[in-house]
């Protein structure tokens, strides 16, 4: 490599900068969702590199499920509090009390939920600009993604209809009542994401390493024991060493055994895995084939 | 792996009859790159439907509103990596509205695989992706040999292919293209070097994508920076600061540097370059950094620092460019467009269509109208001017987007000729 060659880390982290601006300068009400999981820290740590010393020219914003695993929650307050920026979080609950969510069960994922509560805050704030972090090695609706995908008036993804995205030249024009979800991360890989961690010294969940959990074993996956997930009769309760490759609904997120204790085993052994990370973790994945591609038709992110 | 690998963007260019979902699958097998349960779903498939293996062209299969309606989603991105690179694959299937999609998957590639039956040969669909791939600027060129294993593994037949192309593509501006006779099928020459092909000396598909020198596809000469955003923080602390993000196109620039701001013209020295990990001496492209001045001058977004002493960019109103049209509502020239080049979004016309080219014989036709996929020469009239290079000497400098107001929409790509 000649002396002027930069890293595939330090290529990904100018591209995801160089889009983060773009937002900021072309699109009026931007936001940046923020959940606390390993991703969005990635992003906020880009967002510093995008825009310091000056502030953030967004709020961060969360969709608490209020399934979220409390270890989540907290890492997301301290980031925000360290950060000294505005984190806007609105809960599903609320949308619940509206009666424009119907629950019918406590203890079902709540993931296809989120969408409704994400468009009313949409709605509320004005945001014309959700950046998240989503990435296109995670599912392969996502693999056909844009970076900045055109939401219409619905929060509905047309993947028949999506704008050409040439060089890096990025089209953020949208219509009053329209929006753009945003994915500055779209290129990074989830061994990116964990170098990228371990290089930048980030702060993450301590769930992300193997820690003893209480977990149950109920059709093929590991199931956390919280107030959420009780054991069926029968069922018998287990100590396991466990990590969570991905941090989502409680309900629905299973853990990976793995002895990983921090970023450099992890990294090791996401090398050397052998199943895709929302594979081993993610089982309202697994319904059917086509499950992500219907709930970003829906809205989601 | 460790955190100092490269990164190759790459672009696939066939048919399936080309095998080219086989080629993509045999890649991401042989260099270990398919999880078990991606694996899994896919020999479940391969045994639903009846094959005697497990049909590695599965793992490109696309999305179920695709499969309902039996069309295809233009580019899909797949990634995988060695321990020495990464790899970032733009997958656009299909022959329907095959122009739009590869223009649009081969602006960012360093690198496109041009797939080839070695049955059938140098064919028009393997005139068309080159063409494209010359207008686009991909700077590496693999022409895939591919089905070898249909033409016994014959040196003469490759080496009557390879004379064909490369008569072809002398007429275009190409430089660097290798070919390599393979069988995805079989997997000689794509991961490993199989064992039936030995009178070819030169690298496997995969040894070449991990050795391509790609440092100087970027322009390396001039320094070429568009303010994205100015950093204004006004807090106690930084009070006086104004800084200049945005992302080093081509080039490097130093402290003390004098640069030119267009375009006003106006001059001044570079103070700091400064980045969330500490100020820099010295910063290249593609940097994303955030430049202060020695001096007090108006810039805002949109406008262009150079360095003064280099080759300086054109300021015109005015300029001649290929476009690509990708819209389904024809080109109309009575209507005002927008143009976004680089971080300056402006009003243009499009004054004249000089011709368009059929990209299968490269004959250039009168046209009063642009159709999708389309591509032909014109020329525009911008409100005002723009800061830019030919393509070929910067694609990101060189290169515009048109956006249809009513809509929204992008409606065209265009290389500044």
């Amino acid at each position: 490599m000649s002396k002027h060659s930069l890293s595939h880390l330090d290529v990904l982290e100018s591209e995801s900068i160089h889009i983060m601006r773009e937002v900021a300068a072309e699109c009026k009400n931007p936001a940046l969702l923020f959940s606390g999981g390993k991703d969005s820290i990635v992003m906020l740590r880009l967002a510093e590199k995008a825009f310091r010393p000056a502030k953030f020219p967004f709020p961060l914003v969360h969709i608490d499920t209020e399934h979220n695993f409390p270890e989540v929650i907290a890492c997301r307050d301290k980031l925000a509090a360290d950060l000294g920026e505005r984190l806007i979080v609105r809960s599903l609950e609320d949308s619940i009390k509206r009666g424009t969510i119907v629950i019918k069960d406590e203890s079902k994922p709540r993931n296809p939920f989120q969408s409704v509560t994400l468009l009313e805050t949409i709605a509320e704030f004005g945001f014309d600009a959700c950046m998240g972090g989503a990435r296109r090695d995670e599912e392969k609706a996502r693999a056909k993604e844009r970076i900045f995908s055109f939401r219409d008036e619905f929060g509905q993804w047309d993947p028949k209809n999506q704008r050409p995205e040439l060089w890096d030249t990025y089209n953020t024009r949208v219509h009053a009542g329209e929006n753009i979800r945003v994915f500055p991360i779209s290129n990074w890989t989830e061994m990116d994401i964990w170098q990228y961690i371990g290089r930048e010294k980030l702060y993450i969940p301590n769930i992300y390493y193997a820690h003893e959990r209480e977990v149950i074993r109920r059709g093929g996956n590991v199931i956390p024991v919280s107030h959420l997930v009780q054991p069926k009769p029968g069922e018998k309760v287990e100590v396991a060493t466990v990590r969570f490759r991905t941090v989502g609904d409680m309900t629905c997120t299973a853990p990976v055994e793995s002895t990983a204790r921090n970023v450099d085993e992890i990294i090791e052994e996401t090398a050397s895995t052998r199943i895709t990370e929302r594979g081993a973790t993610r089982m309202d994945d697994q319904t059917s084939d086509a499950s992500m591609e219907l709930r970003k038709k829906e809205g989601y992110f | 792996m460790n955190t100092t690998t490269q990164l190759l963007r790459f672009i696939t260019a066939g048919s399936v009859d080309d095998g080219k979902s086989t080629l993509i699958g045999r890649l991401l097998h042989d260099s270990k790159s398919i999880f078990e349960d991606q694996f899994s779903a896919i020999s479940k498939t391969s045994e639903k439907r009846g094959m005697a293996a497990v049909d590695l062209s599965l793992l490109t299969d696309g999305l179920q509103a695709e499969r309902e309606q039996g069309i295809t989603i233009d580019v899909a991105y797949r990634y995988f990596a060695t321990p020495k690179r990464k790899f970032i694959i733009g997958d656009t299937p299909g022959h329907e509205q095959y122009t739009r999609n590869m223009v649009t998957a081969a602006s960012t590639a360093n690198l496109v695989v041009i797939l080839i039956d070695a049955r059938r040969g140098v064919l028009t669909q393997t005139r068309r992706h080159t063409y494209l791939a010359s207008l686009v600027g991909v700077p590496h060129i693999v022409l895939a040999v591919n089905k070898m294993d249909m033409v016994d593994y014959s040196q003469a037949r490759f080496d009557e292919i390879v004379a064909e192309y490369k008569t072809f593509a002398a007429q275009l501006e190409l430089h660097d293209v290798t070919c390599i006779p393979m069988s995805a099928l079989v997997g000689d020459m794509v991961v490993d070097r199989g064992a039936n092909l030995d009178w070819y000396k030169g690298p496997a598909l995969l040894e070449l994508l991990e050795k391509v020198e790609i440092d100087n596809d970027v322009n390396t000469s001039d320094f070429r920076f568009p303010v994205q955003w100015v950093c204004r923080p006004q807090t106690d602390e930084f009070h006086d600061f104004r800084g200049f993000a945005g992302r080093i196109e081509a080039g490097e620039v130093s402290v003390g540097d004098e640069v030119t701001v267009l375009p006003s013209g106006r001059s001044s020295k570079v103070k700091e370059i400064v980045t969330y990990d500490g100020n820099l001496q010295t910063a290249f492209a593609p940097q994303s950094v955030t430049i202060t001045l020695a001096d007090e001058i108006d810039i805002s977004r949109g406008d262009m620092l150079v360095k003064s002493s280099l080759n300086a960019p054109k300021v015109e109103k005015e300029f001649e460019a290929m476009l690509c049209w990708l819209s389904e509502s024809p080109l109309d020239k009575n209507r005002k467009y927008l143009v976004k080049h680089t971080t300056r979004t402006a009003k243009c016309l499009f004054s004249r269509i000089f011709y368009r080219v059929d990209v299968n014989t490269l004959e250039p036709h009168e046209v009063e109208k642009l159709n999708m996929n389309d591509i032909a020469r014109v020329s525009l009239k911008i409100q005002q001017p723009l800061v830019f290079d030919s393509y070929e000497i910067d694609r990101a400098t060189g290169s515009f987007i048109v956006i249809d107001e009513a809509t929204n929409n992008t409606v065209a790509a265009g290389m500044i000729a």
